[in-house]
């Protein structure tokens, strides 16, 4: 059994008197990819941003590598080693693709506001790293013809993809996809599987929230099933497509 | 090398300031001067309002508190004699460091008082600690919670100014002795010390467009444009946005006081006038005049609205045109008035710039 990369344990969190999350706790291995998925209100964005800092948990603790991050602040999180990316894709509007993605280096990197005003050499030798690094990830994922384009003249499809380069600029042990195929084409829902395979093989670990069925099936090595802010069924894809609970759910049983 | 290209318009900047003296002292108009250098200590204000707002994107409608703090420090501590109090430990303390001096006031009385250096540190370090203080709970607002609550910090810096004896009340601090930088190179508003005072205001203006360059140009600057974008998006990315924006907005509070202290010096005096909310408006207006994140933009306008105001162009309308300029930009060039001619058409025929 592979090492847990991040581990949930008896999360909670209500939104007045609803109990969006109701103690779930979820481990996600080093080195796959783990599939959040469930019916609308389920409480899978409420996980994520449980994990990822945006929401505090009422009980309950997140584990990552071992250390406790529960209700550590995002940029907290995302310095130690987790990447996320959006519903609705967030990108830098205004900003350059090559820009965004130098952004995402932020993390890695240390010049502050006396040695960035000063432009040190040992800044500019950063800035250039930053740069040289970022070039290397929109080459991965075949967006160096769009670096110095504003990142809103792009297609929806490739800002989605800039957001994942953004993302990778991290470097992160753990990325956290909400909803990745939200608005893609099949064709584009195709290209993303083969992306997040590609990711998993580079040794980022991660857990994606999506609708898409085929998608989540095709590419997660488990998948936990939230319904009504529960865990009802986690495993391989192929036994939680077998789980009665989990058809229920999905189908509708009889006295529906 | 690219990354020097960005100095460039800062030498064009400087060899314009030259001939610009030159050609005035030619044609014997070097009053000019006086109106053109502060204009620039004023344009101090804007550049630090400009990170703030163009390039952070957090909205300051208090920066005149921050020139005032600046200005009415340094005048207090050059001016208030200390003689009466020459015995007490603290004043013989600060008189031994060498922090005091004693001259003549204009009426022939000897003044003990600090020397411009000491009251110029004390002018940024309070800056520092007042901004500090409004930031904390400030910087958490959005928007035009923010604006709010910056004007109430100038509404009560205003009323502290109006109300302090110590301040001179209504009538401001006057006899504000020149700021000696070093020997033989001081911030004097006399006739004499025309030419040395606007090469030293465009000095500092200069020196501070580069660092501010510098900092757009960083992964701060980086950090604090993605923070204008989308705060959430910036934050997943480790960015500590709410230091960063407090950061920034300490900084555009030290360069608004610096402006306020050479200014005073310049002047001889300062008074309410310069903190009433109206002036916080008008920098507000010349950022965006000058296209929000545009530090050169913001430099020109902020030289030449400030100049034409001094000049009087404006006549009593003075603050109305300011309001006026501000509606009429919001309204028909949101990308300020550099941006409406198209600056991005030209200089795109110019050989490429770095985009990073």
């Amino acid at each position: 059994m592979p090492e847990a990369m991040l581990e949930t344990k008896k999360l909670h969190r209500f939104f007045g008197g609803l109990h969006a999350v109701n103690d779930v706790s979820i481990t996600v291995s080093q080195g796959t990819i783990k599939g959040v998925i469930g019916p609308n209100g389920a409480g899978k964005t409420t996980l994520f941003n449980l994990i990822a800092g945006t929401v505090t948990p009422h009980d309950g603790d997140v584990i990552f590598r071992g250390k406790k991050i529960t209700a550590l602040k995002p940029h907290a999180v995302a310095s130690r080693g987790i990447a996320r990316t959006f519903q609705t894709t967030k990108l830098f509007a205004h900003m350059t693709v090559l820009e965004n993605v130098m952004v995402g280096r932020h993390s890695r990197t240390k010049c502050g506001f006396i040695s960035g005003m000063l432009n040190l050499p040992r800044t500019w030798h950063e800035d250039k790293q930053i740069k040289a690094k970022s070039l290397e990830i929109l080459k991965d994922l075949g967006l160096s013809e769009h670096a110095f384009e504003k990142a809103s003249n792009l297609p929806f499809g490739r800002q989605r993809l800039v957001e994942f380069a953004r993302a990778l600029a991290m470097e992160p042990q753990l990325l956290l996809l909400d909803e990745p195929a939200a608005g893609l084409n099949i064709y584009e829902t195709k290209e993303l599987a083969r992306l997040i395979k590609w990711i998993r093989d580079r040794g980022v670990t991660c857990l994606v929230v999506e609708h898409d069925m085929s998608l989540v099936m095709a590419i997660c090595d488990e998948i936990v099933v939230l319904d009504q802010g529960r865990k009802i069924a986690e495993g391989p894809p192929r036994a939680v497509q077998r789980n009665p609970e989990v058809i229920r759910i999905y189908l509708g049983d009889n006295d529906a | 090398m690219t990354q020097f290209r960005r100095y460039i318009p800062v030498i064009a900047v400087a060899i314009a300031v030259i001939i610009l003296q030159v050609v005035l002292s030619k044609t014997g108009s070097t009053y000019y001067m006086t109106q053109i250098t502060m204009s620039a200590f004023y344009a101090l204000v804007v550049i630090g309002l400009c990170l703030l707002m163009g390039y952070a994107g957090q909205v300051s409608l208090g920066h005149a508190g921050f020139f005032a703090i600046g200005g009415y420090t340094a005048a207090v501590l050059t001016t208030f004699n200390l003689t009466a109090y020459s015995n007490t430990p603290v004043v013989s303390l600060c008189r031994s460091l060498g922090l005091l001096v004693q001259r003549q006031d204009i009426y022939g009385t000897d003044i003990l008082a600090f020397s411009a250096w000491p009251a110029f540190a004390a002018a940024i370090l309070l800056a520092i600690i007042i901004a500090f203080l409004i930031g904390l709970p400030v910087i958490r607002l959005k928007g035009h919670y923010m604006a709010m609550a910056t004007l109430g910090f100038g509404l009560i810096i205003y009323r502290i100014v109006l109300g302090g004896r110590i301040f001179g009340q209504a009538d401001g601090v006057s006899n504000v002795p020149p700021f000696r930088i070093i020997d033989g190179l001081e911030v004097n508003g006399r006739a004499a010390f025309r030419i040395e005072s606007y090469y030293i205001a465009w000095f500092v203006v200069l020196a501070a467009m580069v660092l501010a360059i510098n900092l757009v140009h960083s992964r701060v600057g980086r950090a604090l444009r993605s923070i204008h974008e989308n705060e959430e998006a910036a934050h997943s990315l480790g960015v500590n946005t709410y230091r960063y924006k407090l950061l920034v907005f300490i900084l555009s509070a030290v360069f608004a006081a610096i402006g306020g202290v050479l200014l005073t010096h310049y002047n001889g005096s300062i008074g309410p006038s310069e903190v009433t909310v109206m002036k916080s408006v008008r920098y507000l207006v010349i950022v965006a005049v000058g296209g929000m994140a545009n530090l050169w933009g913001a430099l020109f306008m902020g030289v030449l609205l400030n100049f034409l105001s001094l000049r009087g162009v404006f006549g009593s309308y003075d603050d109305a045109v300011f309001a006026v300029i501000l509606i009429a930009i919001m309204l028909f060039a949101p990308q300020g008035l550099l941006r409406m001619l198209n600056i991005r058409k030209i200089s795109s025929l110019l050989p490429r710039r770095s985009n990073a």
